[in-house]
């Protein structure tokens, strides 16, 4: 199962655990399933408006910020961070 | 006469046009003065407006009586923020991480109920000329309730502060840059505080317990402006159908249409923009400021306008960096190997939230592989202009805390600062201090070079000189991006694509597409495409654009490449996958003595299925971080404290220089812009928090006069992400030299500042508090 981590601010969510492993084979079931264990981290990376990650939220999947956000693939083995979206200057 | 290259580029893969140094196609025209910038747009009754802007750091608006202006000849439209709607406070993600807040982002442009920084446009005008409109300001009479000002993040953060925004409300994620605003029934504490956030690696206190050296300081930075020569200007026209025209120098002409759109409540159908050529950005022109007031004026007085700002409003109206506090500490055992590293960043936002906190917390320890690590990162809010991205935003202040603590550490240690730095840099699989993986890099590249160029190995000769070396890392950005290659008949190729073009990233889409078709890079025509002319691009920013447009610019090409090959088979009538296409020419595999040449089969594109063009649009994944390392000798003069830049040398790991003149330019441009940041520049705020020094004579940037050339060595290591290599490199180069230079001074003189910019007063009284005057 993929490994989550989990941004420290979520952390008292989960108890103070850092990583998890959570089922799901793209970030929207990671977010889906990660709710499903720890419930109101969704609520914290999920805009159901837009369908989207939250503004500002960016997921790293195997060290590389996604451009496909809910829709990017996960593996068995991946490595799924969120992190703050931050842009650049020049 | 130089006993050294003084630029180097060590390739990793030969091709034909990339790595190449053709002249830019844009080059004449700038050279000869018919580049099209935001100035030169001129259209039939085209009004001038001007800003009327606040002379109080922080007041209420009271009141705002526009009739004597509006009476006065010559005047069209007089504007405030009552001739918007006020959006709501909801942040909104407008591509690449550039985050906004609409109610904040459309209160900087035209201030509702508040003024919360000297300059703050309050209302303005079109008139039939400059100086009509001038006059014109001060016949709008505005009443207001001043306010005291708090000017620094001490202040700002204490019990009781007074509020820049009463319904501020403290976010705890990084990415909400933004900020928040609190709800009208939520009556708990104001704050200035709009972001505090965290992050956690490993366990840090039994990091710091392993460690047996542990080292700490505190820097302070002030904030510093860009500079970039050209102001910004915006100039809108309304069509009679009710769909609006911008001309706009920006470093993203679709976030301005997407920003417009939301800020006008116009569908993105009714609005262009067209892109004009950009005298500078570094960060600073991803946003708007003239732009809308224009669109407003443009619609109240049914002529086209222009919106100017002049060099003083650019200081005191537009977003530097900020202004910051890091509080650090590092332990590494007797080895030099680091075990822990905590930092506090404060950096001042100006009186919107925002800062470039996350991007500092983001790069701090970066460069190092560190077990156990926190960081801690806040916005705070202070009356002063909002703060705006300058290139890799807020890593500068950050490298400067972290590279002068490890110049400590190998002090301490006895060991060499490049050494030391080998021993701990991260590479392919360290876990950043943020949590994610480091994918693959260039650092011990990099640093190798350094170790091994002339000038580390160079004798320092003659008093009062030292030597410093510091690194810094950036994270590089990526986004959506088009192209569109469009063959001629006579074999060349016109390109549009959806980058504006800062820095020559026009030739270097054109040497891609023209490594793609096995053509001349001089066959290729490159434009940046207006709004509705090519697909949606995201911001040149993050130095991203020869990434992400680099990538479909070799995707159109592949589509031309794949049309071509059809209409070869198509002639000689025989199957697709019996012709191949190699250095421009396509042939019958089997039968050699079939050719055509690219220019051939060009001509007769129309009469094989048509014209042939070949579009993408991507928004590709692995921008590749970059690192960088800066070697700098200086002689500090010890009766004035003035320090004297003798040498220079920038090395970067570039993946894949496309253009290596560009990447050099690149490297020496924010080397210098880094050099003026650790040693002059400053804003100077007296205690009513009005800058004192709005003018390029009083805000001294470095000139080619102080500074020697600055040597480059472009190291490639290149980005598995892309198909020519390419990372990003117009940024990191100015995270190393603020660090780089504070440690030449302490080698120089054996004291440490800590505070910039290290003006002459400031090291002076450096040394002399170490000798105890």
């Amino acid at each position: 199962m993929p490994d989550v981590w989990i941004p420290t601010i979520m952390q008292k969510l989960t108890g103070g655990i850092q990583v998890v492993q959570v089922e799901g084979s793209t970030v929207r079931q990671i977010i889906n399933n990660l709710e499903v264990l720890y419930p109101g981290t969704k609520a914290r990376l999920y805009d159901p408006e837009e369908d989207e990650l939250l503004p500002g939220v960016a997921a790293i999947v195997d060290g590389d910020v996604t451009q496909l956000g809910l829709l990017e693939k996960v593996n068995e083995d991946s490595e799924v961070h969120f992190l703050p979206a931050i842009g650049g200057g020049s | 006469m130089l006993d050294y290259k003084p630029n180097i580029v060590l390739s990793s893969g030969e091709y034909n046009v990339i790595g190449s140094r053709p002249i830019r196609h844009d080059g004449a025209d700038k050279v000869t003065g018919r580049a099209q910038y935001g100035v030169d747009v001129s259209l039939p009754g085209m009004l001038h407006g001007r800003i009327l802007r606040s002379p109080h750091a922080h007041a209420r608006i009271k009141s705002i009586d526009t009739s004597k202006a509006e009476a006065a000849p010559g005047v069209y439209a007089v504007v405030t923020s009552a001739d918007w709607d006020q959006p709501t406070g909801k942040v909104e993600d407008l591509a690449e991480g550039a985050m906004h807040n609409l109610r904040f982002l459309s209160n900087n442009i035209l201030a509702h109920e508040k003024v919360v920084y000297k300059g703050h446009a309050v209302a303005a005008v079109a008139a039939t000329n400059l100086h009509v409109a001038e006059q014109a300001l001060a016949l709008i009479d505005v009443e207001y309730e001043v306010l005291p000002v708090v000017l620094g993040f001490r202040d700002a953060m204490k019990d009781g502060a007074t509020l820049v925004h009463e319904r501020l409300h403290t976010l705890s994620n990084p990415g909400l840059r933004a900020g928040g605003y609190k709800s009208d029934d939520d009556k708990s504490d104001g704050t200035n505080v709009a972001n505090q956030f965290e992050f956690k690696l490993g366990d840090i206190e039994e990091g710091f317990k392993q460690a047996d050296i542990i080292i700490e300081k505190e820097t302070n930075t002030s904030p510093v402006h860009q500079g970039y020569i050209e102001p910004h200007t915006g100039t809108a026209q309304w069509q009679n159908d009710g769909s609006l025209t911008i001309w706009s120098s920006t470093q993203g002409h679709f976030n301005v249409r997407d920003l417009m759109s939301r800020l006008l409540d116009l569908p993105v159908s009714k609005i262009k923009v067209m892109p004009m050529e950009i005298g500078g950005g570094f960060g600073a022109k991803g946003i708007v400021y003239s732009e809308p007031v224009a669109a407003l004026l443009a619609k109240k007085s049914g002529k086209p306008v222009r919106v100017t700002m002049t060099r003083t409003e650019v200081f005191e109206s537009s977003g530097p960096t900020s202004g910051t506090n890091i509080k650090i500490k590092i332990g590494a055992t007797k080895d030099g190997k680091l075990v822990a590293a905590e930092a506090r960043l404060i950096y001042e936002a100006g009186g919107f939230p925002g800062s470039p906190v996350p991007g500092g917390c983001n790069c701090i320890f970066s460069p190092y592989d560190i077990p156990n690590a926190y960081l801690e990162g806040i916005d705070v809010l202070v009356n002063r202009p909002k703060a705006a991205a300058y290139r890799a935003p807020g890593a500068q202040a950050a490298a400067f805390a972290m590279e002068t603590v490890m110049d400590e550490l190998a002090e301490t240690l006895g060991m060499d600062p490049i050494e030391l730095r080998l021993l701990n840099c991260a590479k392919e699989g360290t876990r950043r201090a943020t949590g994610p993986l480091m994918p693959k890099v260039g650092f011990i590249e990099t640093l190798e070079a350094a170790k091994n160029h002339p000038h580390y190995s160079a004798p320092i000769t003659g008093p009062n000189r030292g030597r410093g070396v510091a690194s810094g890392f950036w994270g590089n950005g990526t986004g959506p991006a088009s192209a569109m290659a469009i063959v001629n008949a006579d074999g060349t190729v016109a390109l549009v694509e959806g980058s504006m073009d800062l820095s020559g990233t026009r030739v270097a889409f054109a040497q891609q597409l023209a490594e793609v078709l096995g053509i001349a890079v001089e066959d290729v025509k490159p434009t940046v495409g207006d709004t509705e002319s090519i697909g949606f691009t995201s911001n040149s920013g993050g130095s991203g654009a020869t990434f992400k447009s680099g990538w479909a610019v070799y995707e159109a090409g592949q589509e031309v490449k794949r049309q071509m090959i059809e209409r070869a088979a198509k002639i000689w009538e025989i199957p697709v996958e019996d012709v191949e296409y190699e250095g421009g020419v396509l042939q019958h595999k089997m039968d050699t003595e079939l050719k055509l040449t690219f220019r051939q089969l060009a001509a007769r594109q129309n009469a094989t299925g048509g014209p042939i063009t070949g579009s993408a649009g991507v928004n590709p994944g692995g921008a590749g971080p970059c690192l960088a390392t800066h070697i700098v000798d200086v002689e500090v003069d010890p009766e004035t404290g003035k320090v004297e830049v003798l040498r220079y040398t920038a090395i970067q790991d570039a993946g894949k220089a496309i253009h290596p003149a560009y990447v050099e330019g690149q490297l020496q441009g924010g080397a210098v812009q880094g050099i003026g940041w650790a040693l002059n520049e400053e804003y100077y705020f007296n205690d009513q928090g009005h800058m004192m020094n709005s003018s390029f004579l009083d805000y001294r940037m470095p000139t080619s006069l102080d500074l020697p050339m600055i040597d480059t060595v472009i190291v490639e290591v290149p980005n598995p992400a892309h198909p020519f290599g390419v990372r990003g490199t117009g940024e990191v180069c100015i995270v190393p030299p603020l660090a780089a230079l504070s440690n030449a001074i302490h080698a120089a003189t054996g004291v440490r500042v800590n505070q910039l910019p290290m003006t002459p007063g400031t090291i002076l009284d450096t040394i002399w508090e170490k000798e105890g005057k």
